[in-house]
């Protein structure tokens, strides 16, 4: 590992700190909030920031910090598990076009293709309106909208990898398919990947939060910041910390990946 | 370098990304988006008014400075216009900006009364089953063409499917011929009694034989249809001929300008652009600093939260009082409606003066261990799961559940809420009854039997399930019932027979508010969505 190359590269430490933030705190939800996320307190509504509330109270008077606290874990749930599926696949799919290639590869491929026709929040639109709304279908939805993007840099690599001599070794060897696939040509492509899931993880969330405030995510009461920042807009000039707090943290979270995803490409990738 | 500045890009895309999320999508809003003439249609995104709440009174006219003649108002609507064609129109939106170029035999007043309007005069005959109605002489339509009975009876055979065609509207069901004996007098003949036809007769006249309504529509009201830009305005200008000379319009011309986001509805309000901004929502309302009114009062709307009688538990009258005392009415007209909303018990407005049944919205004062009681009297001790299904465009509603979810809590029922989309919602939830619990508001008539009758067990559209023989027999008494007082209180001992039953939780008439230049005068809230343009007008310097 290139430790110290990362830790001097300044993109990435500043990614890497703001998701730890973002990590703590949601670590912390597990175990304890101010108040309760769902906890409606109607005499304190639409409060500003204050001692006893943070970051204010939205118009049901539940605290916005202890409610954005806790949307960490749907963030970082809904990250995590949609880039797993989409990453899966992908690989899988990436794999067996580019390593097969000939007519196994087109017809991959251009099944991938016509997936990245549609825009892939329209896509998840439609599979959340077919499947009903939820953090589960959601969650399958992102997922199904990221593999040919992990698709297509998998099978770029292996097709590029598979020439190589110490692959052509393998096979002199008689390695199986399986195995060359695993062994060998996986791990060295494994950095455009890890760049490639970073930039996707924020591509998710902000996806999720766009279906929430369509009201498609996670369902209400449950706090999502997407649908956090649709329930602030009413309020955007009476109570405008409500809103720009939500969005806030979203950004930040958007930027700690993206920022991570850099400079993890300055490192490992310096073809670009 | 060049790596930081692509990943701000990509940051500034997600800011840019969530400012759309901010400005778009504000379409759900203000201005009571129905469906169908028979259909429930939800409370608009309005969270409630600001201000003189109850005050529905209308601006005394002339003991001020005087009125101005001419005059525009540019008025902010939120929806395009579905059809302009009356009879083929379903929105409210639409209906009550082009109630100002139709007049009907009579238009509904301020108590949801009926005035008379083409109609100079009626009669009913003994049995009920004949209506006499003696015209007005002297009007005359946009085009110039003198009104007769041969509109009427063109008008009333196409709503009533007499010309042979498909009937447009259910409320002429009953009418079995149409007779006009000379140019000024109609008689109609029913089927059987139907109390309710009367307030059916608001609908617009139309001039004979005319089949382009919905391309320049004409008719004999107040004002007369200019133009219509899609995306953009539709125009009135004043019409010159109108044959009441008291309600004759002052204003030349009225535009409505079509604004989607209830947000940029406001600011073009502060800032000049446009006078009046008919739904605006309380926090729209808070940003109004001097020189504007706002006038609210109740919509004639119920928003309520409907059981499934037939679903178990639901199907247990004591579940559904329980639910009835776990919620907390006042916490959400305070949290959702921004406290300008009246708390209802039964499924009528107070707008309905003549039908209303005081009382009954302190039948279930919220009260957690009478709940719970009876929670354990009908065997569910330890609470149950319970889904709440609302429309998703709906943020009212949505927010209602909200709230609603976390009272439940306190009682042991496990609320979970699930949104769906208009559309699922009216096929799923209003015509095939697939649900538990949903909330909606339900849009006033001005006839308490297209109210109240959507309980009755053969209804086709009754989603509540509801079925209660006592309930359907005070309703077929009501329906045939002529005199006006007797036939009032059936209706209130039906309201009652609701509230006993907890055939749904009431939960209140959401305010409708009204904001326009302070300048502007005479206008008055009605129980329908109605804007009277002819009555408003500037007052002079």
């Amino acid at each position: 590992m290139k430790w110290k190359q990362l830790v001097r590269n300044k993109p990435f430490v500043i990614g890497a700190s703001l998701i730890g933030l973002l990590l703590m705190l949601m670590v912390m939800s597990l175990f304890y909030t101010p108040y309760g996320p769902n906890e409606m307190n109607t005499a304190m509504r639409l409060a500003h920031p204050q001692p006893s509330h943070w970051w204010g109270t939205d118009n049901f008077g539940r605290d916005i910090f202890s409610r954005i606290v806790e949307g960490t874990q749907t963030a970082f749930l809904i990250g995590v598990s949609s880039v797993a599926i989409g990453l899966f696949f992908g690989l899988f799919i990436g794999a067996i076009a580019g390593y097969r290639g000939g007519w196994t590869d087109e017809v991959l491929m251009r099944l991938m293709d016509a997936k990245l026709a549609f825009p892939g929040i329209l896509l998840a639109i439609m599979l959340v309106s077919v499947f009903g709304p939820g953090l589960g279908n959601t969650i399958v939805a992102l997922g199904l909208m990221s593999i040919p993007a992990f698709a297509r840099i998998a099978r770029s690599g292996f097709i590029q990898y598979k020439e190589f001599n110490f692959v052509k070794a393998a096979v002199a060897r008689g390695a199986g398919a399986t195995r060359i696939i695993v062994h060998h040509i996986l791990p060295n492509i494994a950095s455009p990947i890890i760049v490639a899931a970073s930039l996707r993880f924020s591509g998710s969330i902000l996806a999720e939060a766009g279906l929430s405030y369509l009201g498609l995510g996670v369902q209400p009461p449950d706090p999502s910041w997407g649908r956090m920042l649709s329930e602030a807009q009413p309020f955007i000039v009476n109570a405008p910390w409500y809103v720009l707090i939500t969005g806030s943290v979203i950004t930040v979270m958007v930027l700690g990946f993206n920022l991570l995803g850099d400079g993890i490409r300055d490192v490992y990738d310096n073809k670009s | 370098m060049l790596k930081l500045r692509n990943s701000f890009v990509t940051v500034l895309a997600a800011l840019m990304i969530t400012s759309l999320v901010l400005s778009g999508c504000g379409t759900n809003g203000t201005g009571g988006n129905s469906s169908g003439g028979n259909s429930a249609a939800p409370t608009t995104g309005s969270k409630g008014n600001a201000g003189n709440t109850g005050n529905a009174k209308p601006q005394d006219t002339g003991a001020s400075s005087g009125k101005q003649a001419g005059g525009t108002i540019r008025v902010a609507m939120a929806t395009e216009p579905d059809n302009l064609d009356p009879y083929l129109s379903a929105a409210t939106d639409t209906g009550s900006m082009m109630d100002n170029v139709f007049d009907g035999l009579f238009e509904a007043g301020e108590n949801s009364e009926l005035v008379p309007a083409l109609a100079e005069s009626y009669q009913v005959s003994e049995d009920g089953l004949a209506y006499t109605f003696k015209l007005r002489q002297g009007v005359k339509f946009h085009n110039g063409s003198g009104l007769t009975s041969k509109d009427v009876d063109y008008s009333y055979a196409k709503l009533a499917g007499l010309n042979g065609k498909e009937p447009l509207s259910s409320k002429f069901a009953a009418v079995e011929k149409i007779e006009t004996p000379d140019d000024y007098t109609v008689v109609i003949k029913l089927k059987e009694k139907d109390a309710a036809f009367l307030a059916a007769n608001i609908i617009a006249i139309v001039p004979k034989d005319y089949e382009e309504q919905s391309v320049k529509p004409i008719g004999a009201g107040p004002f007369k249809f200019a133009s219509y830009t899609p995306g953009q305005q539709l125009v009135l200008e004043k019409n010159d001929d109108f044959y009441d000379k008291d309600k004759a319009p002052t204003i030349d011309r009225v535009e409505f300008k079509i604004m989607p986001d209830p947000n940029s509805a406001v600011l073009a309000l502060k800032s000049g652009d446009i006078d009046m901004v008919p739904g605006i929502s309380s926090q729209g309302a808070l940003q109004l600093g001097d020189g504007f009114d706002i006038v609210s009062g109740p919509q004639n709307m119920v928003q309520l939260m409907a059981l499934n009688n037939t679903v178990k538990p639901l199907n247990d009258v004591k579940v559904r009082q329980a639910i009835n005392y776990a919620v907390d009415k006042d916490v959400i007209i305070q949290t959702v409606a921004e406290g300008n909303g009246v708390k209802l018990g039964s499924n009528m407005s107070p707008a309905m003066k003549m039908y209303y049944q005081e009382g009954l919205e302190k039948r279930y004062e919220h009260n957690v261990e009478e709940a719970k009681k009876l929670l354990k009297e009908a065997g569910y001790e330890n609470g149950f799961k319970l889904t709440i299904t609302v429309p998703s465009n709906y943020p009212f509603h949505v927010d209602t559940a909200q709230v609603i979810a976390e009272q439940l809590k306190a009682v042991g029922i496990q609320a979970t809420i699930k949104q769906i989309e208009w559309s699922s919602w009216l096929e799923d939830v209003y015509t095939n009854a697939k649900y538990e619990a949903t909330i909606i508001g339900l849009t006033g008539k001005l006839d308490p039997q297209e109210v109240l009758g959507r309980y009755e067990t053969k209804y086709a559209k009754n989603f509540f399930k509801f079925s209660n023989s006592e309930f359907d027999a005070l309703i077929g008494q009501a329906r045939q019932e002529i005199d006006v007082n007797k036939r009032a209180e059936l209706y209130k001992q039906a309201q009652t027979l609701l509230t006993d039953q907890a055939a749904a939780v009431y939960i209140m008439d959401p305010s409708r508010s009204v904001a326009m230049k302070n300048t502007l005068k005479g206008f008055k809230m009605y129980p329908v969505q109605k804007y009277d343009f002819a009555a408003m007008y500037y007052e002079g310097k």
